[in-house]
């Protein structure tokens, strides 16, 4: 086996690169992946609550780093997919606790036994975001499709061509499909033509996903959410299967009413 | 076709469009490091040395930055005076 890692980058705080990592983690391990995901954001450990592991770590990645314990010994085995891990984050360090070549180190170790090794990245761009780009073969871009966090994806996407892992590509999360509708909020072309980027996923908001990490199982346990077949979709484009893209933001403007109507009567 | 009879009847633009002409503004100034002020000075700097050779419009120049996928471009629109320059 050698692992490809992901990095979920953000750059802007809250628009869902935990719940992504989390998810896109599941998903390719419902594939029959062997999938661990590492907590990046030393402080403010999150990934943990969100897959429902909490109550089960013993070692974190800090005492990987600084050799307290082995890499197995950290590594939580998710009892609902035996083939998920989880790499847990300290809570109590800072980002500088680890560096981004002990970030290589780690994957490099971990690359023979596993197919997928998702980082979740913290938003920012210091330490924390520098260690989970450090290692990564691919890096995927989650962004809302609002005027802050596009800024935020545009910076992060530039850093990560600077430092030579791009091209990124990009998880549009939180669509609203009414608001884009109503031109009320920015569509799916509209993020790609600022952004120039290649696209991998589109994510619609969706109130699954809340009462999803309110239990701690990912949406995509449950495969009958819009939001939950995204991610599954995302998953399969990892693999190198061609899945289209879902069509949640139907244009219902005045001409396509009317082309619509002008096909049924053709039909 | 919306945006034709929105036009016509005088509707406000959409929400989204206008977070699109801002974001693609701040986008392009934050990937070239130039602000608006700096872009300014250049567009007066550039006045001054076309003057020397050609009567143009002060007024009438423009001087923006366009983008097209990952390329970026500087626009400059400069009227050439139809009547001599009368500064002299």
């Amino acid at each position: 086996m050698n692992a490809k890692v992901v990095t979920i980058s953000s750059g802007k705080g809250g628009v869902g690169k935990t719940t992504t990592s989390a998810n896109l983690a599941v998903a390719l391990a419902q594939e029959n992946q062997k999938v661990v995901c590492i907590d990046g954001d030393i402080g403010l450990r999150n990934l943990d609550v969100i897959l429902g592991l909490e109550n089960r770590i013993v070692y974190d990645l800090v005492d990987v780093v600084e050799g307290r314990c082995r890499i197995r010994q950290a590594m939580i085995r998710d009892k609902r997919l035996p083939e998920l891990f989880l790499i847990p984050a300290a809570q109590t360090r800072d980002k500088s606790a680890v560096s981004p070549s002990d970030m290589i180190r780690l994957c490099e170790e971990l690359r023979d036994e596993m197919d997928w090794i998702i980082i979740d990245s913290p938003a920012g761009i210091e330490r924390g975001f520098r260690n989970a780009l450090a290692p990564a073969d691919l890096v995927l871009v989650v962004t809302n499709p609002e005027v802050s966090s596009v800024r935020d994806a545009d910076r992060i996407i530039g850093l990560v061509e600077a430092e030579e892992k791009g091209p990124a590509q990009l998880i549009l999360n939180r669509v609203n499909p009414s608001l884009t509708k109503r031109g009320d909020m920015l569509s799916t072309d509209d993020v790609l033509e600022l952004l120039a980027i290649k696209l991998i996923g589109v994510i619609p908001e969706d109130e699954s996903v809340i009462v999803a990490s309110n239990r701690g199982q990912p949406v995509t346990f449950a495969n009958n959410s819009k939001a939950g077949q995204a991610f599954h979709n995302i998953a399969k484009r990892l693999l190198g299967e061609e899945v289209p893209f879902m069509d949640i933001e139907a244009n219902n403007g005045l001409m396509n009413k009317l082309a619509k109507m002008m096909k049924f009567r053709g039909d | 076709m919306d945006n034709f009879l929105e036009k016509l009847f005088g509707k406000e633009k959409k929400s989204a469009n206008t977070a699109k002409e801002r974001l693609k503004l701040v986008l392009i100034h934050d990937r070239t490091d130039i602000t608006p002020g700096q872009l300014e000075s250049l567009k007066n700097e550039l006045i001054d040395v076309i003057s020397k050779y050609i009567h143009i419009e002060p007024n009438k120049v423009k001087i923006n930055m366009t983008q097209e996928g990952k390329e970026h471009r500087l626009i400059a629109d400069i009227p050439i005076s139809s009547t001599p320059n009368r500064r002299k």
